[in-house]
């Protein structure tokens, strides 16, 4: 059963790390499209995805999983947006579970942008 | 929407949006009485009476990016098409409260889906929110109450990855509990 006391050592555990945690001003963020347009194309499971992916590969602490709302184009669900500070915000449409691997590996560790899978790929 | 769990998490953003320091969640499941209720309650800025007039409306919405606000109509249509109700109370400055009832046994009864996810979503991307969770069945009912949490973990925030995977765990273990070891 889970218990307030393994919260404690949760928390004592969390303490320790905090100023890693708390002061990383490099940390990536990933936007995921949580309207009523994002959530019924399948958001959900792309934002369960990223956060396995990045858990995963020992990255929680540097890149962070959020929600944003609808940025207009509802069409492009569900729409990704990948912030990594000093570098221009990539905007990635029609994401799926499938597709969260790659883009984890290739933007967001090895710093290239996976174009095919970016809304320019699509209005061009 | 595939699972009535969306659409909570699509309402529950309302809450959000509305300000609320504390959004209540409860799902009410009982076969015997062959019902399902949920209902999302919260101490947002709340709405005058023609504003939720308004929201039940699909082409209202207040944003500016979109001409059509999907949300509460598709949550209130999931309800209606099963037989069951839909109700929002909202008061000025005190906050909303949305119910809707299916008939469970409905053939056009959208499944639950995994409510867990939606709510660890909405505590993991909302970290500054209480969220308390309450899901019932025939056989018991648990809470999940992040107040409780916070005050165990102080200046901990409920979005730190160890303190999620308890969440998760917790919510899993205690669902099996009452859905009697099966789900």
């Amino acid at each position: 059963m889970k218990s307030l006391a393994e919260l404690q050592a949760i928390r004592d555990k969390a303490r320790a790390n905090v100023a890693l945690r708390k002061e990383n001003p490099n940390a990536a963020r990933v936007l995921v499209g949580m309207a009523t347009c994002g959530i019924a194309a399948g958001a959900r499971p792309v934002l369960n995805a990223f956060v396995e992916e990045i858990a995963k590969r020992g990255l929680s602490d540097d890149i962070v999983v959020t929600q944003t709302g609808c940025i207009g184009i509802c069409q492009y669900e569900p729409v990704v947006e990948i912030e990594v500070p000093g570098e221009e915000k990539v905007t990635y449409v029609k994401m799926s579970p499938e597709r969260v691997a790659k883009v984890v590996n290739d933007h967001l560790v090895n710093k290239n942008v996976v174009t095919e899978f970016t809304i320019g790929a699509y209005t061009e | 929407m595939r699972e009535l769990s969306l659409n909570v998490m699509d309402v529950a953003q309302n809450s959000v949006r509305a300000e609320a320091s504390l959004v209540t969640i409860t799902v009410t499941e009982s076969d015997k009485d062959d019902n399902l209720t949920i209902s999302i309650e919260d101490n947002g800025c709340g709405m005058t009476e023609e504003q939720v007039q308004q929201v039940i409306d699909p082409f209202f919405t207040t944003r500016t990016t979109r001409k059509v606000g999907l949300g509460v109509p598709l949550f209130k249509m999931s309800a209606e098409q099963t037989g069951g109700s839909f109700l929002i109370k909202s008061e000025v400055g005190r906050g909303t409260v949305t119910t809707a009832s299916y008939v469970k046994s409905h053939v056009d009864m959208t499944p639950l889906g995994d409510i867990n996810s939606t709510v660890e979503i909405l505590i993991r991307c909302n970290p500054d929110i209480d969220f308390v969770f309450v899901h019932g069945t025939d056989l018991g009912s648990f809470t999940l109450d992040t107040r409780e949490l916070r005050e165990v973990l102080g200046d901990v925030s409920l979005d730190t990855p160890d303190v999620l995977e308890w969440i998760h765990a917790f919510l899993e273990e205690q669902t099996q509990i009452i859905y009697g070891g099966v789900n």
